[in-house]
């Protein structure tokens, strides 16, 4: 690869931030502009990125586009490259984005200049993290994201915005100064940073244990896993839609992301040892946070629950250390971003017409937006998992590689199926079904053209990972199959060596 | 071909999507919501309160007329299209039929890969053999006459080709089952036809019953494809394939192995098959998870003819048909499968007895004559489950259909008590439901008699308590199934009528569309056991027609053995089938009074069959209300006192306290993170640096 595309990818949206700062005013002219050149940069850059899908040859495991050069004090190098595991959530990103953007163009319209820069940062951000090589700069790129997403949450945000920022403040504070700790700690004994290298590594198994700890205090606080889950409802809550869409689409991939880039393959042996905690927490997550989901009376609350449920389907499959399940696990996470993040948008609709999220304010609401009550069933039967959708493949492999290593976590994870299907179902009843009695429901409007711009390629997209999961499941299966072959060999070798010192392997 | 006969549905189903969608965009052409700012929005409403109460009122009287809002443009060309391909798909299927049954043409047709991670390999691919043609005919023909005869029944609906739509939805994920190649694509198809039934039970979606009776068949569903999914892992895991020709191929090897769970070893086999026969039960209706079947009658009638009695609920018979391989090697799941075919027989048949709806009397005789294919499938008597599947499905539907045409000839009134002399004003429908009574209670050289009467028999013959339990059941349940069946024609048709005069007097037949659909279907209760009871019953004819779409044990000789069971075995369903009409005749028609008598001196056990053995409840006590209560408990008192109390929340607190201190609230929190993080990395960078001067 002659030019640097990825960097392009990265940084082609902060292109689009400094001509927005060149605009002064805040006429209803310049906000316009400001909307149009956020969505021609996240479009082009969504352009441009397929560049990454044409040009990435799926037979090979290794890292590719990679591009390499000094930064910090030449240890901690610039150093980016995608495998067919960072590539889906890339593509993810930068398809998601102009959504997003579009989503925003009529329920945001104070501050929108700003509005705009901090999701073009956000998009930088979340690219730079799924594509760096380099454990510093990914730390930099992984942190940095929230910075945005703080002030998405607490300038657009709702009514208890700041209560919800907070709680997402000490969450990830915690977990990220352990997760610097362990990088330190990394550092210190490979004397290096590049990420490549850490892989082929082999820590020794002692601190395994610790630098496992100390990354999942990290991504399980952003996956999120139960029990620290609790930050997500609220600030999906008080996020603007768009906001919730990112967040749930590709914020939260994250966590599950740096499970497989860092955790397993990094820590095999903490990665085994820890399996059955993480088992056992995706397990109660799967089956509590869908008994909360059901009792919900707020719709964004709803769905943030049943994200975390989803989510604990990705680490179940990833913990099982098995082809199906990683490959489920990033399934899962691609499939989750378009079905959530379309969910997320089906209540920002209702929301711009009606100002609430209240299940109870709704009701009947086929009656008068027959359109919308069918890209909401589309999207309600993935995130049921129904096959055919995109929501079934990874949810399938995940319970079908689980199976194979622990019957018992794969019979209470499967109870998930069932409480899916109530909580969605009896949310699609309470909102869209019946007779449409609420006065002030009677004048809304179905999707206006830009709403069905909006939601056209989701449902395609949805129906046709459903039936045609291949794009998703070829790209990865090379860089799976090798990262798991190194991870069982490198189990393998640690059980010889203690078997030859005579320990308990 | 075949890939004609599954996807023309499909191809129906997108066409009448389509024009259900943009009729929709019609009606109601969208919008942008009224001025974006949420203050704004605020104000507009207590400004304009007074005239957005007078829009409602306009608008709810528009609501009400509702049901003579005209239809949607393109309505026609809807269910043309749709039926058309329909007719033309089961034309194709008669074809299979007799090219793959009686000329032995099996094959398979492959079409893509559909998931393909590590070991994982899931085709999309036809499996035509005879098991499948058997259902390609079933479906398809049902299918067809269905949708013929909705064009009849709904043509009052303004939203008829969203109907036509759903009806070819599901007859194409009826027909992706039936013609799986493997487990995750049947239960593609499984979860398909759950989604159909879902949408046409909701179809009237105005109707709270019908939401609700929607999202209870749904879940339900569920809980038997917890099973079923369950059921599919397991065989991955100990296959490592989920293809059926690899799998029945390794079958054998998998006797005596073990799947750990919960702590204990189950014996594989047993444990699978058990688990897979979950997703039966469920898409079945069969005992414990029967509760759903009833409550779908809540969707159009046409809807109930092809899925609630014909097609879907079969699904769960033709699974353990198809799964034979494993089921004949797990004969603890058998006798399993036999012990709940055989209550659910009876008990359906019992609660059948005393239902007053027209329709939830067709409904529980659908789940007790499923009990008898069970009974059969149970047994190792696959041919035979498959035969009474297969004339079920001709009856059964005529019976739904024809009780149709009694509800429309009665302005959509369904409770029997206020019927009653309809046969001098619905001849017609009268002759044919006469017919499918004839055929359900197994009247001499009807299907029925062929049928279930066969499976009695190998009930009688099989060896064993829980197959002489299945005997005994099923022959006492025939003489129950013959007693409510006459009782609803006597009630419907015959003595004076209880209805209002002015609905009695505007009864009218139903209109020619509607009434060839029965006429087939008539034709097809009285011949279809006659024709064919040597390829469904006799051990040579189902040695040549199935071959190896079935198996059966080397130790299994079902089939021979019936040959040579006792005359009385024979005889004694028929002798049952005249009791009962004796008795629904003396009860209905010779002393009306007595019923009523009976009922208020068994008031507890009336009751008890009434209210459905109190099945509702029960769940509603031990399931519903705890999930429920264990959801809000979770929220509120895990998350809300316990991770939030002791987590954030206590610990915002404590730093509120000291960060207010410092900076002001709002941005304090922002600037302390990102001063923390920066911290870090130049703590980072400077330990970097120092090494680097260091080395």
């Amino acid at each position: 690869m002659t030019w640097p595309i990825l960097s392009i990818v990265i940084f082609l949206p902060l292109v689009g931030v400094a001509f927005i700062l060149t605009l002064r005013g805040d006429d209803e002219a310049i906000r316009n502009n400001a909307r149009w050149a956020a969505l021609w940069t996240t479009l082009l850059t969504f352009f441009i990125s397929i560049f990454l899908i044409t040009g990435f040859d799926r037979g090979i495991p290794d890292f590719q586009f990679v591009e390499n050069h000094y930064w910090l004090g030449g240890t901690i190098r610039y150093h980016l490259g995608v495998d067919g595991i960072s590539l889906p959530f890339v593509i993810l990103t930068t398809a998601l984005m102009p959504i997003a953007i579009l989503t925003s163009f009529l329920s945001v319209s104070h501050r929108v200049k700003e509005y705009m820069i901090a999701f073009l940062v956000l998009e930088t951000l979340m690219i730079g993290t799924f594509a760096a090589l380099d454990i510093v700069l990914f730390y930099v790129f992984f942190e940095g994201g929230l910075i945005p997403m703080f002030l998405i949450i607490g300038i657009w945000g709702g009514k208890r915005r700041v209560y919800a920022s907070f709680k997402f403040f000490l969450y990830t504070l915690l977990g990220s100064v352990l997760m610097l700790l362990a990088i330190l700690a990394m550092y210190l004994h490979a004397g290096t940073t590049d990420i490549t290298v850490l892989l082929t590594l082999g820590f020794p198994r002692g601190w395994q244990p610790w630098l496992f700890l100390a990354f999942l205090a990290s991504f399980a606080v952003k996956l999120p896993m139960w029990p620290v889950h609790t930050w997500l409802p609220d600030a999906h809550v008080e996020a603007p839609t768009a906001g919730s869409v990112i967040l749930a689409a590709i914020l939260l991939k994250m966590g599950g992301y740096g499970f497989i880039r860092f955790s397993l393959p990094m820590f095999p042996a903490a990665s085994e040892m820890f399996a059955p905690m993480m088992f056992a927490l995706s397990v109660v997550a799967i089956v509590y946070t869908s008994l909360v989901a059901l009792m919900q009376e707020d719709i964004k609350k709803l769905i943030a629950y049943s994200s975390v449920a989803h989510m604990g389907f990705v680490t179940m499959g990833i913990f099982t250390l098995t082809r199906e399940g990683l490959q489920g696990g990033i399934f899962q996470m691609f499939s989750h971003g378009i079905v959530s993040g379309a969910l997320f948008l089906c209540v920002g609709v209702v929301y711009d017409r009606v100002h609430t999220r209240e299940i109870d304010a709704y009701g009947g609401l086929v009656n008068r937006m027959p359109l919308y009550a069918a890209a909401f069933m589309v999207f309600t039967l993935a995130n049921v998992g129904l096959p055919g959708t995109s929501g079934f493949v990874g949810e399938f492999l995940t319970l079908l590689a689980v199976f194979k290593v622990n019957a018992t976590v794969a019979l209470f994870a499967t109870l998930g199926v069932i409480l899916s299907a109530a909580y969605a179902l009896w949310l699609y009843r309470r909102v869209i079904l019946g007779k449409l009695e609420k006065k002030n429901l009677m004048d809304i409007l179905d999707l206006t053209p830009r709403e069905m711009i909006i939601f056209a390629p989701l449902v395609v997209l949805t129906i046709l990972f459903g039936i045609w999961p291949a794009p998703i499941l070829d790209t990865s299966a090379a860089s799976v199959a090798s990262l798991v072959d190194r991870a069982h060999a490198a189990l393998a070798a640690g059980q010889k060596a203690a078997f030859l010192m005579g320990g308990n392997p | 071909m075949y890939q004609a006969i599954v996807f023309l549905p499909l191809i129906g189903c997108l066409i009448a999507a389509a024009i259900s969608l943009v009729g929709a965009r019609q009606r109601h052409p969208g919008g942008e919501p009224p001025a974006g700012a949420e203050d704004q929005a605020l104000d507009h409403g207590s400004h304009h309160a007074p005239a957005v109460a007078g829009g409602a009122v306009i608008h709810a009287s528009h609501h009400e007329t509702e049901s003579h809002e005209a239809a949607a443009a393109g309505s026609r060309a809807a269910e043309l299209i749709t039926t058309g391909l329909l007719i033309v798909s089961a034309l194709l299927s008669w074809g299979a039929f007799v090219y793959v049954g009686y000329y032995s043409h099996d094959t398979r047709v492959p079409l893509y890969t559909w998931i393909m991670a590590g070991d994982l390999k899931v085709d999309w691919a036809l499996r035509i053999d005879t098991l499948t043609v058997v259902m390609l005919v079933v479906v398809n023909t049902v299918s067809a006459l269905v949708h013929l005869y909705s064009i009849g029944y709904m043509h009052e609906d303004p939203y008829r080709p969203r109907f036509f739509a759903y009806l070819s939805l599901f007859t194409f994920a009826m027909l992706m089952l039936v013609t799986a190649d493997n487990f995750v694509q049947m239960f593609f198809g499984w979860e398909g036809v759950g989604l159909a039934s879902y949408l046409l039970i909701g179809f009237w979606y105005l109707k709270p019953e019908a939401n609700a009776a929607a999202i209870k068949a749904f879940i339900v569903n569920r809980v038997g494809d917890f099973g079923f999914a369950l059921g599919i892992f397991a065989v991955f895991a100990l296959t490592g394939a989920v293809g059926f020709e690899t799998v029945f191929a390794s079958a054998k090897s998998l006797v005596g192995q073990t799947i750990r769970i919960l702590g204990h070893d189950y014996d594989a086999l047993t444990l699978t098959c058990l688990l897979l026969f979950m997703g039966a039960m469920g898409k079945s209706a069969q005992f414990l998870l029967h509760t759903w079947l009833p409550d779908a009658m809540e969707g159009p009638t046409p809807v109930s003819a092809l899925i609630h009695a014909a097609t879907m609920v079969t699904a769960g018979v033709f699974m353990v048909a198809r799964l034979s391989p494993l089921f004949e090697l797990a004969p603890t799941a058998l006798l399993f499968v036999t012990f709940i075919g055989a209550t659910t027989a009876f008990f359906a048949a019992t609660i059948g007895l005393v239902q007053n709806d027209i329709k939830r009397v067709v409904a529980y005789s659908t789940c007790s004559q499923l009990g008898y294919m069970f009974v059969a499938m149970g047994v190792g008597a696959y041919s035979i489950g498959m035969f009474h599947l297969f004339t079920h499905a001709a009856f059964k539907a005529l019976l739904f259909l024809g009780s149709g045409s009694v509800i429309q000839a009665m302005h959509h009134e369904q409770d029997m008590r206020k019927m009653g002399g309809l046969k001098s004003k619905i001849p017609f429908t009268y002759a044919m439901m006469v017919i499918g009574t004839l055929a359900l209670t197994g009247f001499p050289f009807t299907a029925g008699y062929f049928s279930k009467d066969a499976i009695i028999e190998a009930a009688g013959s099989a060896q064993g308590n829980i197959a002489e339990y299945a005997f005994w059941l099923t022959v006492i349940a025939a003489g129950l199934t013959s007693f409510y069946s006459w009782r609803l024609i006597f009630l419907t048709f015959h003595g004076k009528t209880r209805a209002d005069h002015h609905t009695y007097e505007h009864a009218h037949e139903s209109p020619l569309v509607m009434l060839v659909p029965l006429a087939v279907l008539a034709l097809g209760a009285l011949v279809l056991g006659f024709v064919f009871r040597d390829v469904f019953t006799h051990d040579n004819g189902v040695e040549a027609f199935f071959r190896d779409s079935l198996f059966s044990a080397s130790n299994n000789k079902l089939l021979e053995v019936m040959h040579h069971s006792p005359l009385w075995v024979g005889w004694i369903p028929t002798a049952m089938m005249a009791a009962g009409f004796l008795v629904a005749y003396w009860f209905y028609i010779l002393n009306p009074a007595l019923p009523v008598a009976l009922a208020r001196q068994n008031e507890l056990l009336y009751l008890f069959l009434l209210n459905k053995w109190y099945f509702d409840e029960l769940y509603d006590f031990i399931l519903v209300r705890p999930a429920k209560w264990l959801g809000r408990f979770l929220w509120k008192q895990g998350d809300g006192w316990a991770i939030d109390g002791f987590g954030p929340d206590g610990v915002s607190a404590r730093v509120i306290d000291v960060t207010q201190r410092v900076v002001r609230l709002q941005t304090g929190y922002l600037y302390h993170y990102a001063f923390v993080m920066m911290i870090g990395v130049a703590a980072l960078i400077t330990w970097f640096l120092m090494q680097g001067i260091a080395g």
